[in-house]
């Protein structure tokens, strides 16, 4: 499928990545030649087989522990590496008028 | 003495333990080589001040006589591993300044193991290349060159940086991760030892996260020895990484018997691709004899959807990716670039933070999960995925591992295979099945290429946790190959 200029534009708003519109159209060539590549999938038949998920070859079952604390209470290590901070909370642009 | 840089890491715990020389003195030497491998770039940060104090509780571990299994051996860590206190850069700008508040559960495990961390290798940025020239900290230069040809050479990716400092002897192991290939090709083009191991057999936890269902740590290291006793410290459960798996971990390096005898060593059919350069056929027929002279039995299998293995991942690894690397959005670590609106900063901070490739997977990640594609591709890929898997399930019950080369080609040269990003992941060809059948794989240097005579690995895949068998193969070849050809560019000095 070859995507064009304007779905480009879309999937980046999407994934909150700015993709200045001179960039779009190149963009666009790229990602359709590697899903013109991709599409070769089509030629496997896989009508009702299972989807895997994850990496392990058996499904593993999520293991179960008590529902207690085990870690926490690091607030000031984890602000640390935030690039603004204010009184205990990561800070952020103004989002409500 | 020869040259502590020289030894392996069995030898140099050995002469450790007969006291020849202390863990101070090995660091030191290591340290003065990892500087004297600075025009390789390999390291990212490193962390000189950080190795000389572990190596000191080394000697001291070692003068009460309670040596740990990797007492006071040197390691490059590659940059994806979080190090408490210690820059954690994902080869990436967007981690600008990132200090992770906690120890990822592998580089732990090699600390209580009583190793000793050199610095943080380089790598492409989020392990998403094969060349190691997506690097925000720039590329790295494979230690080899191509005969009568001065160009720098791509050290392989991701994990480029930890494998070209161990070829050029500026670390005695590292530890790599995996996803579709960035331990084994690396290993192959630097004329190294690499392991992928088994899905789940290492801990993921404090790994930056790539694709989450594929990748996997693993270690790079000069002999096949090495790698057994750096995967003993780095395997194991983790309650705290929920895909880690509750397995028991078997003495690996008990298992390098050399016993091969009625060994079925499974020859895949379609791995005869078009184009295969004359020189790796050539390999791949010695790697078949010197089993058999070891007793092995090949055996013809067939893995009929090999071909779709690449572009399944580019599906399967992409969408992970783009949801894993949402978390980079300027708000709780590394890069921000200021916008007007929340939205505008969370867009400048992306669009300035990752580079081209990068972005070009989360794209194409964002897309195929998109509201409408997701069937015809996310689904379509993980049922593609569930019969590749049954593929080698098939296949191993015709033989106990399987043997094919590890790359298309040698190393190349910086730039080469810039222009089209297929020709680029088309690297991967041999290596990415292993990863989506979450199998254990292994590359050892077993020979030349025949026009730059530069090194080529062969690849052992094996079943689900059987890492011990092989390696035991892997050290077969290793013995019959005889590779003992040494880079161009050697970094360690005498004492």
């Amino acid at each position: 499928m070859a995507l064009d200029k304007a779905t480009v534009a879309r999937i980046a708003t999407l994934a909150r990545i700015k993709v200045p519109d001179a960039e779009q159209a190149h963009l666009a060539g790229e990602l359709s030649q590697i899903l013109s590549w991709i599409e070769q999938l089509n030629e496997v038949e896989t009508s009702g087989v299972e989807p895997m998920s994850g990496g392990a070859a058996v499904a593993m079952s999520l293991a179960m522990r008590e529902d207690a604390v085990s870690d926490g209470g690091r607030r000031d290590d984890i602000l640390a590496n935030a690039p603004a901070a204010a009184n205990g909370f990561f800070a952020v642009p103004k989002v409500v008028e | 003495m020869a040259e502590l840089t020289e030894l392996t890491l069995a030898d140099a715990r050995a002469g450790l333990a007969a006291k020849k020389f202390s863990a101070r003195e090995l660091t030191a030497a290591y340290i003065a080589a990892m500087a004297k491998a600075r025009p390789l770039n390999a390291f990212i940060t490193e962390t000189p001040e950080r190795a000389l104090a572990m190596a000191d509780a080394s000697d001291k571990r070692l003068a009460r006589g309670a040596a740990l299994p990797l007492e006071g051996m040197p390691l490059a860590i590659k940059d994806l591993f979080c190090t408490e206190g210690v820059r954690t850069t994902a080869g990436s700008r967007i981690l600008d300044g990132f200090k992770p508040p906690y120890e990822s559960t592998v580089t732990a495990k090699l600390w209580q193991a009583g190793a000793v961390m050199l610095g943080k290798s380089n790598m492409d940025e989020f392990a998403m290349g094969s060349s190691n020239m997506t690097s925000a900290y720039g590329k790295v230069e494979n230690p080899w060159r191509r005969r009568g040809d001065n160009r720098p050479l791509v050290p392989g990716g991701s994990s480029g940086g930890s494998a070209a400092a161990v070829a050029a002897r500026a670390a005695i192991a590292a530890t790599g991760t995996d996803t579709g290939g960035s331990i084994r090709q690396p290993a192959s083009f630097c004329g190294i030892v690499g392991l992928k191991p088994t899905y789940g057999r290492c801990s993921r936890r404090g790994i930056v996260a790539f694709a989450s269902s594929l990748d996997q740590a693993g270690p790079m290291t000069r002999d096949v020895r090495d790698a057994a006793l750096m995967l003993q410290a780095m395997a194991g459960h983790d309650p705290r990484d929920s895909t880690s798996a509750d397995e028991p971990v078997p003495d690996f390096a008990a298992a390098l018997t050399l016993d091969l005898a009625g060994l079925r060593v499974g020859i895949p059919r379609e791995y005869r691709v078009d184009g295969m350069p004359a020189d790796i056929e050539k390999l791949w027929q010695s790697g078949i004899d010197w089993l058999k002279a070891w007793g092995a039995q090949p055996v013809e299998i067939s893995l009929k959807l090999t071909k779709y293995a690449l572009p399944a991942y580019y599906i399967i690894a992409p969408a992970e990716a783009s949801s894993n690397l949402a978390r980079y959005d300027g708000v709780r670590f590394g890069l921000r670039v200021p916008g007007e609106t929340l939205d505008e900063m969370y867009e400048n901070t992306r669009a300035q933070g990752f580079g081209a490739e990068v972005k070009r997977r989360i794209l194409i990640g964002t897309y195929v999960l998109s509201a409408g594609y997701y069937d015809a591709y996310y689904l379509k890929a993980q049922q593609v995925r569930t019969l590749i898997a049954r593929d080698f399930d098939a296949a191993f019950r015709q033989c106990d591992v399987i043997l094919t080369p590890t790359t298309p080609s040698a190393a190349f040269a910086a730039g080469e295979k810039m222009d089209d990003p297929i020709a680029m992941y088309l690297n991967d060809v041999f290596t990415v099945p292993a990863n989506l059948a979450g199998l254990p794989a292994l590359s050892v240097p077993a020979g030349l290429s025949g026009d730059g005579l530069l090194p080529l690995g062969l690849q052992v895949i094996g079943r689900h946790f059987d890492e011990a068998t092989v390696l035991r193969v892997g050290q077969a070849i290793e013995l019959a190959a005889g590779f003992t050809v040494r880079p161009q560019f050697i970094a360690g000095s005498a004492r």
